[in-house]
């Protein structure tokens, strides 16, 4: 670890941040974006995520290998996901609220069942070494790529095709932008929307299982810091593409690599400003995209936020 | 000069005896602890098995739950807002705590501070902050302890150990308490080779881990090769850092376990006795002192055990300085000495003892440290 890169580190810290801290977002919004093409908003993903994180750490911790540590999350949340569906099909049942509810009970019993593995070493979910190339140390290291950001990559694009070419993606587009042309032909809307947030609940889950079994890699209360709300919002931000999502999730991820980046290298005034940088950064895009003449472009019709 | 007064190692024997030969009588000693029950309250800002700042106060509370006649109530990720002052008084209404340890820094002004004089006929303890007379109430009290000497031999070990002459910190927030321990840790490692640097990356914030991972790979990106920490909880920054093969130095509590190879050591706290002995001041009718200060000599601080990466050299020297340390009044911040934009900080003649107020508010960075307070 003795090369020196000065100035280099930077645009490196960015890019490695980029690809160490976006998977929980791009998982997270990559569940949120299904279920809310779907029609149905879960505010509940930060609990979920959370929980998803804990069960991940604890499972992995229990039976020694993290990728049954992975599916123990992805059941976790698709649980807390059924749930959430189940509730929101009754009448009058807002999904906002109940959302926020379930983002409560999610951190709840996370922090309830997490108590004691906060101090165990749960085995961590394997990296892939593309940085052999360089002697760089430093390169090496930011080339150390987790698995699951190949599966979230992929994920993303099955998902864009799923969209667009695959019936069930047609199922669940129409059910998310028109109830009442959906029941015309005779689709089962209530079971399309619980599964779609089923599978919304899973994807976090796997995200929060990242944050607790690769990067930070370790379990403790504090360990999202907010992830999952800031997903949610970027499923809006990336206009609810798959793909768009992805690279969202790169950009959040690299703008929080910037402070620690910047302050390395001796910049260090102002840090506060710099922590700020992935919120301004929507902020200002936001208002850079947004039309005063129409609607939101791409929310699906049945959404409660845009009908 | 101060009203400061420490708690000798002396008075810290005898009252700990004291209180033994109290337990000893038996029978009628217990009957009079228990016919006056004392409920005490800790509040914890984070989770109590965090590896590092709350897991340390946690333990001295287990310290005292486990004296006769003291039942203690914990509560555990209490913000520092609104929310410590509700915890504070529901402990004090609900629970009918009489002393109150509220540990975090921020808990001090404004809440404590609020709160504290509805309640004249109760003790809040606080950590690290900096009571005076004149401008706060009678019934709080603060007590911290020279952990920046911890740091000082860290940075001896850390010293030793570095191939780049560069070694990291990842801090919380320039309080003067981490920025003491940030001064401390470069110029102990100066003592071994005043070429080294001290790359220091502040996260805003007590426990943020994923900020927390990030500041640590971007020290090691930047050549550090060891590392430690101010956060609450070093169980990121140790792991992070070991994975990216930097030595790391610990802070709080023992983290070796989660590092056992590149681990040297570590600033650790020792609350257990601090604590008991405040209750066995109560216990024993009498008060405890406002403001109460100690370091390694007097059992507040404990270094972690030196790890298999310390050298012969660097254990030498490290079990010199500590020597030295133990016997009290030792100095790390000592003249001549610049802070890190040229501002005097000590002439020739200088020096600011472990035990100087004037430490606790420490606003600067000194010579050789890489960063800015961000003021």
């Amino acid at each position: 670890m003795s090369a020196d890169i000065g100035l280099w580190g930077v645009p490196l810290a960015i890019l490695a941040g980029a690809i160490r801290v976006s998977i929980p977002f791009l998982f997270v919004a990559l569940g949120e974006c299904l279920t809310e093409r779907s029609g149905r908003i879960n505010l509940g993903l930060e609990g979920t995520l959370v929980f998803g994180a804990m069960a991940g750490y604890a499972i992995s911790y229990e039976t020694g290998n993290p990728f049954v540590g992975v599916a123990g999350a992805a059941l976790a949340g698709s649980l807390f996901g059924l749930f959430h569906g189940w509730i929101c099909k009754f009448r009058g049942v807002n999904d906002i609220a109940m959302g926020i509810a379930m983002m409560l009970l999610g951190l709840g019993l996370a922090f309830y069942f997490g108590k004691g593995y906060i101090q165990p070493v749960a085995p961590d979910l394997p990296a892939i070494p593309l940085g052999n190339w360089s002697d760089i140390p430093q390169i090496r290291a930011a080339l150390q790529i987790n698995i699951l950001f190949f599966v979230g990559a992929g994920l993303a694009l099955a998902m864009w095709w799923m969209f667009r070419q695959t019936r069930v993606g047609l199922v669940i587009r129409v059910v998310g932008d028109s109830a009442d042309a959906a029941r015309a032909m005779g689709m089962n809307i209530d079971r399309v929307r619980l599964l779609a947030t089923a599978a919304g609940g899973a994807l976090t889950g796997v995200g929060g299982a990242y944050l607790s079994l690769a990067y930070p890699g370790s379990w403790n209360e504090g360990i999202s810091s907010g992830q999952g709300l800031m997903a949610v919002a970027l499923v809006i931000f990336a206009r609810w593409s798959p793909i768009a999502c992805f690279w969202a999730a790169l950009l959040f991820g690299g703008a929080g690599a910037l402070g620690p980046a910047l302050q390395s290298v001796g910049v260090s005034d102002g840090y506060y400003l710099f922590y700020a940088a992935p919120y301004v950064l929507t902020l200002a895009l936001l208002i850079l995209t947004s039309s005063p003449e129409r609607a939101l472009r791409g929310a699906p019709g049945e959404l409660s936020i845009t009908k | 000069m101060t009203n400061r007064k420490t708690l000798s190692r002396r008075s810290f024997l005898n009252q700990s005896a004291a209180g033994i030969g109290a337990l000893a009588l038996g029978g009628t000693a217990q009957q009079a602890f228990a016919a006056t029950p004392l409920t005490v309250g800790f509040i914890y800002v984070g989770p109590r098995d965090d590896f590092g700042y709350n897991q340390a106060h946690a333990e001295g509370a287990a310290a005292v739950a486990a004296m006769e006649g003291v039942t203690v109530i914990e509560e555990e990720n209490v913000p520092e807002t609104q929310d410590v002052q509700n915890t504070m008084q529901s402990m004090i209404q609900f629970d009918g705590a009489t002393l109150l340890f509220p540990t975090s820094f921020g808990y001090f002004n404004p809440h404590i501070l609020e709160v504290a004089p509805n309640y004249p006929d109760l003790r809040f303890q606080h950590c690290g902050g900096l009571w005076n007379s004149a401008e706060h109430p009678s019934n709080v009290g603060s007590y911290f302890g020279y952990i920046g000497m911890g740091q000082y031999l860290n940075g001896i070990a850390a010293g030793h150990a570095t191939q780049s002459k560069k070694i990291g910190f990842v801090a919380a927030k320039p309080i003067p308490q981490v920025l003491n321990n940030i001064n401390s840790f470069l110029l102990g490692a100066r003592a071994v080779d005043p070429e080294i640097v001290c790359q220091v990356i502040f996260t805003g914030e007590w426990s943020l881990a994923v900020k927390e991972a990030e500041a640590t790979n971007a020290l090691a990106d930047q050549g550090c090769d060891v590392i430690t920490c101010h956060v609450d909880g070093p169980k990121v920054v140790v792991e992070t850092a070991a994975g990216r093969g930097a030595y790391v130095c610990g802070y709080h509590a023992d983290q070796s376990a989660l590092a056992p190879d590149l681990y040297l050591t570590g600033a650790e706290w020792n609350w257990a006795g601090v604590y008991q002995n405040m209750i066995e001041t109560v216990q024993a009718g009498g008060s405890i002192d406002n403001f109460v200060r100690g370091g390694l000599a007097d059992g507040f601080i404990k270094m972690s055990p030196l790890g298999p990466a310390v050298s012969d050299a660097a254990r030498n020297q490290f079990e010199a300085v500590k020597a030295e340390i133990m016997q009290g009044g030792f100095a790390a911040i000592k003249g001549p000495l610049n802070d890190n934009e040229g501002n005097v900080i000590a002439t020739a003649s200088q020096s600011f003892p472990e035990d100087d107020v004037a430490l606790e508010s420490m606003d600067y960075l000194v010579e050789g440290v890489i960063g800015s307070t961000g003021a």
